[in-house]
């Protein structure tokens, strides 16, 4: 009981830190690219506006597809609180992604289609990544729950160096950063307009945004796990994943989906999952 | 809810998110609104982002001559942004048809298509005058949603010199007044 008290606690603190740090990489990007940069409650400040503006839709499905990807963070959130099953928390995330898609193929703009083909690609990308990883979380504790990593006595650092890496590798699929950020760019006057987003407005827009900060602080909730052992470890870590996440996001160009799937993904985030999988299993 | 009102209220205010319309300018305007986005000026100190999305943004910022084959786009690209909006018109061509006034394809300004709220003359505008043309606008806004006092509007050099009200772009201005209050949520 006091699990699901304190999971659901930090599932309602989740939208604040996940807003705060999004304002630090506004901030952070601004400053890489010697600007000034928004003041640190700007997604705050868009997010409130968004909520305030008049809600109109193309269709029912693009609500549903709204609402969905924003359960489906929070519900991967809980399950990450309440020390859950990984590979629980592996489907109920790729539900939220499945939605976006659902959401961005049920209207007819063609930006919002390629948009979708090409997030279809990103899950291409990341998930089989993501899996390996859950998978050499249970190598090392003999379960996918959450709970048997923080029963461990030593960082799992240490044993799954390479995982890491590889972990960060979809993650930065999964956060839609640069080089990988070609189903929804950043800046919506690129290409694609804004891909998977482009048909939500006002308080639907909102809704997304709102679901890809919880997604965030789930995401950086994971690389915490690595060294689970001190507050300071895990604090290291996560500063450590964002500043690398933004940096990488400033300084790349963005890449196709061939290099991105094929050569990328496929070669070298997958390949050093399996390199460390197999250490793990000699070892 | 009246805390969570203020707050939409003030944020509105915080996060204009721009969607800029060329309507077959020469481009000298559009360079001055990407200027706009630099270093150099940097408006997302602002919370101003160029979200190139009608759906997306707040504010409609349009350039050039509007024509007999583009007004029906700039219509369309102002009903498919969520209300409370604002519409910007930018530069000479925008602001009357500019050196192509009274033309025979050319109708003399997007005021005659879409309700305009701020008039930012020039050819072209400079990157701070577009950026005041922002604010100014914000203050329009503030006003419709009973938050501060109406904007009055700046006279150019040779405007008072004109008699009548419909002569200038600011003489439009106040007699679009009533037909700009469309843009309020």
């Amino acid at each position: 009981m006091l699990s699901i008290l304190s999971a659901v606690g930090g599932l309602i603190l989740s939208p604040l830190v996940g807003g705060l740090l999004t304002g630090v990489d506004r901030r952070l990007t601004a400053r890489l690219q010697s600007r000034l940069g928004p003041p640190l409650l700007q997604p705050f400040y868009d997010v409130f506006k968004l909520f305030g503006k008049e809600a109109s839709v193309t269709n029912a499905w693009l609500v549903f597809s709204a609402y969905m990807t924003l359960i489906s963070s929070a519900l991967a959130l809980l399950i990450f609180f309440m020390g859950g099953d990984l590979l629980l928390l592996f489907f109920v995330l790729t539900v939220g992604a499945v939605f976006q898609v659902v959401g961005a193929l049920c209207v007819p703009s063609p930006y919002s289609n390629v948009g979708a083909q090409r997030e279809l690609l990103l899950m291409l990308a990341y998930e089989p990544i993501l899996i390996l990883v859950f998978v050499g979380f249970a190598m090392c504790t003999g379960s996918f729950s959450i709970e048997a990593v923080f029963a461990q006595d030593q960082p799992l650092l240490l044993k799954m160096p390479l995982l890491f890496l590889a972990l960060g590798y979809a993650l930065t699929i999964k956060l839609r950063k640069s080089p990988f950020d070609i189903s929804a760019s950043h800046h919506g006057h690129q290409e694609l307009v804004k891909g998977v987003q482009t048909e939500y407005s006002g308080p639907y827009l909102g809704i997304i945004e709102l679901a890809h900060w919880l997604d965030l602080v789930l995401i950086l909730g994971l690389c915490a796990m690595f060294w689970h052992t001190s507050v300071i470890g895990m604090a290291t870590l996560v500063a450590a994943s964002l500043f690398t996440e933004i940096l990488i996001d400033n300084i790349t160009a963005r890449l196709t989906w061939q290099w991105m799937v094929q050569k990328r993904s496929l070669l070298l985030g997958m390949g050093l999952a399996l390199v460390n999988l197999l250490w793990l299993y000699v070892a | 809810m009246g805390f969570v009102d203020k707050m939409i209220k003030r944020s509105r205010l915080k996060s204009p998110w721009i969607v800029h319309f060329d309507c077959g300018s020469c481009n000298g305007c559009d360079i001055e609104v990407l200027a706009c986005l630099t270093p150099m000026y940097d408006v997302e100190r602002f919370g101003v982002v160029n979200a190139g999305n009608p759906k997306h943004a707040d504010v409609l910022l349009v350039t050039g001559t509007v024509n007999h084959r583009n007004r029906h786009v700039l219509k369309q690209i102002y009903e498919q942004m969520p209300s409370p909006k604002a519409v910007i018109s930018l530069g000479a061509c925008n602001l009357s048809g500019g050196v192509f006034k009274d033309t025979y394809n050319v109708l003399n300004g997007a005021h005659n298509v879409i309700p305009v709220d701020v008039f930012v003359p020039g050819c072209p505008p400079k990157p701070e005058a577009i950026i005041d043309g922002v604010v100014e606008a914000l203050g329009v806004l503030k006003a419709k949603m009973g938050m501060g006092p109406e904007p009055e509007a700046t006279l150019m050099p040779g405007d008072a010199d004109v008699p009548t009200a419909a002569a200038g772009p600011e003489g439009e201005a106040a007699s679009e007044a009533d037909k700009s209050m469309k843009n309020a949520g």
